[in-house]
């Protein structure tokens, strides 16, 4: 017991003595500290700044030492079109519970709100970026947490406007609960891996919702992009996985839910895609594994164009896609098993709950469409159902080999949680 | 009452009037005899707006008929063949003329009876026999008491008590002091009523006037005979 | 004109033909939606249906009804009733009755399953709106044609052959003129080329609905423009409109000077 109490005081005052070290630095308008500036200025390694309510008219604040800055009740940081407002340029800092506008635009120059250099164990959270260029721009660093942020710029087109939260050459990095709309691509990852990106909202971005280059070992799960000028595009990377994410309504053009391009080793599993013009668009990719996802009334669920080797399509749901399969190329050493295909018509005689009639995904007219785009204006004619037929019963143009042995007769059920 | 000038009709090749100038008087009952094809329906067509002519004008009741359809108010028409839409019930049929027409005739239920038609006045147009749709057809066609009454082959189908009674009611509608314009190859009908005959032949007049003017001018002693030498001489 | 087309309308109302008319949509919308339940997939397949059954349908029974009434047509010459009433009267009834078959009995089983409730609402009743015009667009084609021809075996041959060419034959001129043009911008042509057949126009305001994300993937100017905004649901509209005025003011001509 008493040996207990020793320990007890001990740790006790050890507690405090670390109390003591790390002072806590209050900012305001009526304050001794006016400015941030001057708080980081007078700081020491460790130390805490908590900023009051108010607005604080200050930019290219440089964080140069482990601290912990704390707005409370949300004060502004107006960077008043000067620049880049905040940047953290020391390890073990934490930037929590402010409102940042107006970053200086410059076409030279990318100016961010908040910008990490090299830096590792940073925590960015609770920040409200308005009036922006890019968001919140992370270069060199590692461990890091960006947590909560919410992010809204006003984008137009992609020639003029930032990422909301763009890394480069980082490293185990979580990007968690951010809501990102209105700039150019909510979320970019350049040279960058082992980033856990999850159950953030990414909506009405000029260009994607979120953005892989050459970024290796990624995982993004629970997030939803929507409305985007496409959802998600990963490129040239490899080992991403992609799990339980919801691509809605990416409509346009060259618009798509999920664009692969020159990835290998991917798995996309139980993810939803709701009424994009595209659901996955795939280019010269290797052993991407699709499985127990949703395509629902999609223009196509999947077009792929080519170069792809050894794609899985498993157990997934195929509804009400004005196309389910289109591609172009050569396909190679692909398989496509126990989908539900709800434009399939055989039937299940030994009601084990699997037609037994293989289904062809790749129906005549998509071969056609890829040929002469206009005449999608075609889709759901009879000449066309007359056609597509046709070749349903004898294939010609599209290839034998494309074929599901095992489609499953009812929509399968899948854990959405 | 109907003035006709130089009326001319084709059916693509087929000439079928050839300038026809008929004038036909207030009163009387005129019939309009003819092998067939020589134009008798063509004409009463005419008459009633139904054939455009290619030239030459009608006027009926110093009205020009010509893109005019009031005209046909003074007119009661029977159609050659009846046929009726088969599922109305004989009562609708009458009303719906009557409605067509915005009349408020009340002659029907007299001629009704006149034909018996009671029992079928709650039966489909459909289930009715020839000559019991023909009487429906004379009831519609005498009912409105216009002032020219126009009858293309009165007679088919009808049984001999109808026959009789369809003349009784000819008669009486000239005592009225109608015009009445008469289709039939039925001659022995022909002879008993019309006043006047107008002779149609390969669309030409062959002759225009009273029997007794035709059997004098054939020096036959009636007229099936009159007609018969008329189309002898013409194709001989 | 209101009391032929009253009579038309009646007439028709009462025959057996619109019972079974009525009673086969009835019955189409039951096995549809209560033995499927799948809404989507049941607007799909009406889709299906109105753009090629209803043309067909309106076709045929323009067609035997101008023919069947022709006794009657000739006693309704005869009265104090101007000519192009009798017709337009007679074609408004047929088209009407018809459209209302269609309309009540696809309508009442979506009633009766919960429709207003759900938000396919606006795509089905955009289908009855496109299937009540295409039976008023080729009801009037085939009175014309009836007008036209006196022969009822060539009148009815002629509207099959209409209804043929512009539900199958049109389109596959249409897709082989487009594979053979590939290398020239076909985007008027095309649009052009779907303004001026109504199944077609019909197809393509039911796929606004259905399908615009696949609509939206194409990159020319002009199908963005049409498809991406409500100009092309306007447009289509507007043709459609003039699709049934047309042959309407045509009947009307041909019925002035025709022979009867």
């Amino acid at each position: 017991m008493k040996k207990l109490t020793y320990i007890f005081i001990l740790g006790f005052l050890i507690l405090s003595v670390q109390y003591s070290w790390a002072n806590t630095i209050t900012v305001c308008g009526s304050c001794e500290t006016k400015s941030i500036k001057a708080a980081i200025a007078i700081a020491e390694e460790g130390d805490t700044i908590l900023v009051k309510p108010g607005v604080y008219k200050e930019s290219g604040i440089k964080v140069d030492k482990g601290l912990t800055i704390i707005g409370e009740g949300l004060p502004t940081i107006d960077g008043q079109d000067k620049g880049e407002i905040v940047t953290i340029g020391a390890d073990n800092v934490t930037l929590d519970g402010f409102k940042i506008i107006n970053v200086g635009s410059s076409y030279t120059t990318d100016y961010a709100s908040v910008r990490v250099v090299t830096s590792k164990n940073f925590v960015i959270q609770n920040l409200v970026l308005e009036k922006l260029f890019f968001g919140i721009y992370v270069q060199r660093s590692q461990h890091g947490k960006i947590l909560n942020n919410k992010v809204t710029g006003e984008a137009v087109s992609e020639f003029n406007s930032g990422n909301a939260i763009h890394l480069w050459h980082s490293k185990n990095i979580e990007i968690t609960g951010n809501d990102v709309r209105h700039v150019r691509d909510g979320i970019y990852l350049e040279f960058s891996d082992f980033i856990i990106i999850r159950s953030n909202i990414s909506k009405y971005n000029v260009r994607y919702g979120l953005h892989f280059m050459f970024s290796n070992d990624d995982l993004y799960e629970y997030n939803t992009f929507e409305g985007n000028g496409a959802g998600v595009a990963v490129m040239f990377s490899k080992r991403i996985d992609m799990h339980h994410n919801q691509f809605r309504k990416n409509w346009g053009t060259a618009s798509y839910g999920l664009l692969l391009k020159e990835i290998s080793d991917a798995k996309i599993t139980n993810n939803v895609f709701f009424e994009n013009t595209v659901g996955i668009t795939s280019e010269v990719c290797n052993r991407i594994e699709y499985k127990n996802n949703d395509f629902i009334s999609n223009g196509w669920a999947m077009n792929m164009k080519g170069g792809s080797y050894a794609t899985k399509v498993i157990n997934n749901n195929f509804i009400h896609n004005s196309f389910d399969i289109s591609y172009l190329g050569r396909m190679n050493d692909n398989k496509f098993d126990g989908n539900y295909w709800s434009t399939y018509t055989g039937y299940d005689l030994d009601k084990n709950g699997i037609g037994d009639v293989p289904y062809r995904p790749v129906k005549l007219f998509s071969y056609i469409v890829n040929k002469a785009p206009e005449s999608i204006i075609l889709l759901r004619s009879l000449f066309i159902d007359i056609i597509d037929f046709s070749e349903k019963v004898s294939p010609v143009f599209t290839p034998d080999d494309l074929i599901d042995e095992n489609p499953k007769i009812k929509r399968i059920e899948h854990d959405r949680n | 009452m109907i003035e006709i000038n130089d009326l001319h009709k084709k059916f693509g090749k087929n000439e079928v009037l050839k300038g026809i100038n008929l004038s036909i008087n207030e009163g009387g009952i005129f019939s309009i005899l003819g092998p067939n094809g020589s134009g008798k329906t063509t004409l009463i067509k005419c008459m009633l707006g139904m054939v455009i002519p290619d030239s030459g004008n009608i006027t009926i009741r110093d009205e020009v008929i010509k893109n005019n359809y009031k005209y046909r108010n003074k007119i009661d028409y029977l159609p050659q063949i009846a046929r009726f839409p088969g599922n109305l019930k004989v009562k609708e049929i009458i009303a719906m003329i009557k409605d067509l027409r915005a009349s408020k005739t009340e002659k029907e239920i007299e001629l009704i009876e006149l034909f018996k038609l009671e029992p079928f006045l709650n039966k489909r147009l459909d289930n009715l026999s020839g000559g019991t749709k023909q009487k429906v057809n004379l009831v519609l066609t005498f009912m409105f008491d216009s002032p020219l009454i126009i009858l293309d082959e009165p007679t088919s189908g009808l049984d001999p008590i109808s026959h009789l009674r369809l003349k009784n009611l000819i008669f009486s509608e000239k005592e009225k002091g109608k015009t009445i314009l008469v289709t039939s190859h039925i001659l022995s009908f022909v002879e008993d009523i019309a006043d006047k005959i107008v002779f149609l032949l390969e669309g030409e007049i062959y002759f225009n006037g009273t029997i007794s003017q035709l059997k004098t001018k054939t020096e036959q002693p009636d007229l099936e005979h009159a007609i018969a030498s008329i189309l002898s001489a013409s194709y001989a | 004109m209101l009391k032929i087309l009253k009579y038309s309308f009646y007439d028709l109302m009462r025959s057996r033909w619109s019972y079974v008319y009525f009673l086969f949509y009835l019955l189409l919308g039951v096995v549809l939606l209560f033995l499927n339940n799948d809404l989507s997939k049941a607007v799909i397949t009406l889709m299906n249906v109105i753009i090629i059954l209803v043309p067909l349908i309106g076709t045929i029974f323009g067609i035997m009804y101008h023919y069947d009434s022709r006794e009657f047509t000739e006693l309704l010459l005869a009265q104090p009733i101007k000519r192009s009433s009798i017709f337009l009267g007679q074609y408004f009834g047929v088209a009407t009755s018809l459209s209302m078959s269609l309309i009540i009995g696809l309508g009442l089983p979506f009633v009766f399953y919960g429709l207003f409730n759900s938000n396919a609402i606006w795509d089905f009743s955009l289908l009855l709106i496109t299937g009540a015009f295409l039976t008023f667009i080729f009801t009037a084609l085939a009175f014309m044609i009836g007008l036209l021809n006196e022969n009822k075996i060539k009148g009815f041959g002629y509207a099959i052959l209409l209804w043929l060419f512009m539900a199958v034959i049109y389109d596959g001129i249409f897709l082989m003129s487009i594979l053979y043009f590939s290398d020239y911008p076909l985007d008027n042509f095309s649009l052009i080329a779907i303004l001026t057949n109504p199944i077609d126009l019909s197809r393509v305001l039911i796929l606004l609905k259905l399908d615009i994300s696949a609509l939206l993937g194409y990159t020319g100017a002009v199908f963005q423009r049409f498809f991406g905004t409500n100009f092309g649901l306007i447009l289509s509209f507007k043709m459609l409109v003039l699709w049934v005025l047309i042959p309407t003011v045509l009947i009307w001509r041909i019925s002035k000077k025709k022979d009867f």
